[in-house]
């Protein structure tokens, strides 16, 4: 199992090893030890390969992640798993601004508190935060889902597309065109199975109300041709 | 883009490495800003003492003699050249005195701060450099700030850059861009403030100095800064006894706290605070959006 202390080593160093991995590659589990808040620590990974980082992260972790499984046992610094094609990016402390921003695809976990625009405009991935999110989160989030165990800040799902929201604790405001929806069977569905691979227990998707879109903003309307 | 680090002590036995540790700290943050550094420490206080910091563009025709002239003038005072800034130490009643008596017979010096406790250092340059040339690392104190500076709002000089002082061991240093600074230093000059500079963050450093000059603890200060200050901000303010952060309502310039028994400190990024004592076990958060945060060793004690 490679181990790279990034307290001698270059992130490059890091970085270039795992891109070289190629299908059926021996190597897969990696280990980072002394991260010290570095910035894009194993971004652009496109193999199924096992990351775990030992401390704290700076911005960009596991930016543009496609298949591989990242754990940082500390806290993400701002835009962790951003853009993330597929795979499971999991944050053991607190996320700062912007995680999993434009994600298209794979599972974000954020095993403590979310900042801001936590999802702003995601695109098809999956984020389960087991504590809150800031204020602005999912902004104009076309797919995919965001689960939050805890409380969620003003303006949640602002200009919301498709994305859909669950939230189990009190929502500050909710931003324009988001509204809370009816929860139905495939939705209780989508739930249990999301929290089952977040590793979420004790926890039942009765739990959540559901937030979506009210779709009034997204089509043009005739009736606003005079806003433009 | 600017990085802004502080350390607020709790613990006396880490007061002799308050300048070592604000050094490590704002040079970790180099790459968020080279322009200009800056660093604000406090302490040294003695009762009835009082402390002046200023700069000049030709420090060695400046400081030489200065003491010797300031005696003639009527002022007993000590003067300690550092680069190009030089302390004054001096009584607290001749403070006053002492700023007009430099104006008259140093009338090209500039005044970096004074008060009780607050020296301030600040040039153009790399942390690096800047903290080397003023010795910083060798500085004890009980709490301290520091910048260095991406130049957005005006020009990169000795002035423009951070931390701002503009009342008794008051300052501030700043992350973001002001939109209503222009508006705001009228106001504040009509109300008897003078400015520097065309900087945005000296702007915001002189209405917490208006708002604490009416009465207002630094707390309520920045609580209607919050109010008051329209653009983007992460602040974070020194006054002789207390260390404040805010953020504005947006919160997109990063901040990140950690505090222990021994201290309180504040990075633009988790990356300047991994080298402090203890930060494994600290308790680590990002400041909320919009909320006073501030510790007052006079009102802990």
């Amino acid at each position: 199992m490679p181990i790279f202390d990034l307290s001698n080593t270059p992130l490059r160093e890091l970085n270039s090893a795992l891109h070289a991995l190629s299908q059926g590659a021996n190597d897969t589990e990696f280990e980072v030890v002394n991260p010290r808040g570095s910035h894009a620590v194993a971004v652009g990974i496109d193999s199924p390969v096992t990351v775990a980082v030992r401390g704290s992260v700076g911005y960009y972790c596991a930016g543009m992640n496609d298949g591989g499984r990242v754990t940082v046992h500390g806290s993400a610094g701002p835009g962790v798993a951003e853009n993330m094609m597929s795979g499971t990016v999991v944050i053991e402390g607190d996320a700062s601004q912007y995680a999993g921003a434009t994600g298209r695809g794979g599972l974000l976990v954020i095993k403590g508190n979310a900042a801001s625009r936590c999802g702003i405009s995601m695109k098809g991935i999956d984020i389960v935060v087991h504590g809150s999110i800031g204020h602005m989160s999912a902004f104009m989030g076309q797919s995919g889902h965001l689960v939050v165990l805890g409380d969620a800040g003003d303006a949640l799902g602002d200009s919301l597309y498709e994305a859909k929201l669950f939230v189990r604790g009190e929502v500050k405001s909710l931003g324009s065109d988001c509204i809370e929806k009816e929860m139905r069977p495939e939705h209780l569905e989508k739930l249990t199975e999301l929290l089952e691979r977040a590793g979420v227990t004790g926890v039942r998707p009765e739990e959540f109300k559901r937030y979506g879109s009210a779709r009034k903003l997204y089509n043009f309307n005739i009736d606003n041709a005079d806003a433009y | 883009m600017c990085g802004i680090v502080g350390l607020f002590l709790k613990d006396k036995s880490l007061e002799p490495e308050l300048g070592n540790l604000l050094s490590d700290m704002l040079i970790t943050m180099t790459d968020r800003g080279p322009d200009s550094a800056g660093i604000a420490i406090y302490g040294g206080t003695a009762e009835g003492r009082a402390k002046i910091t200023i700069q000049s563009a030709n420090p060695s025709a400046d400081f030489e003699g200065l003491a010797g002239d300031l005696e003639k003038a009527g002022i007993k005072a000590h003067v300690w050249v550092k680069s190009t800034h030089a302390v004054i130490e001096l009584d607290a009643s001749k403070l006053a005195d002492m700023r007009e008596t430099l104006e008259r017979i140093r009338p090209a010096v500039r005044l970096m701060g004074s008060g009780e406790s607050v020296e301030i250092y600040k040039e153009i340059g790399l942390p690096k450099d800047v903290v080397a040339r003023f010795g910083v690392r060798a500085m004890s104190g009980t709490h301290g700030i520091g910048h260095t500076r991406m130049a957005t709002e005006s020009a990169v000089t000795t002035l423009g850059a951070h931390p701002f002082s503009t009342g008794a061991d008051q300052c501030l240093v700043h992350n973001g861009s002001l939109s209503n600074h222009n508006n705001l230093r009228r106001e504040l000059v009509r109300e008897g403030m003078t400015f520097e500079t065309q900087n945005d963050s000296e702007v915001a450093a002189a209405y917490l100095t208006a708002e604490m000059a009416k009465g207002k603890d630094l707390g309520q200060a920045l609580t209607g800064a919050l109010d008051d200050l329209d653009g983007f901000f992460t602040f974070v303010v020194g006054t002789k006894s207390g260390f404040g952060v805010v953020r504005d309502p947006i919160a997109c310039k990063p901040a990140v706290m950690a505090e222990t028994d021994q201290y309180v400190a504040f990075g633009s990024e988790y990356r300047a605070l991994v080298n402090l004592p203890g930060i494994e076990d600290a308790r680590v958060w990002e400041p909320e959006p919009a909320t006073v945060y501030f510790w007052d060793h006079d009102k802990a004690a």
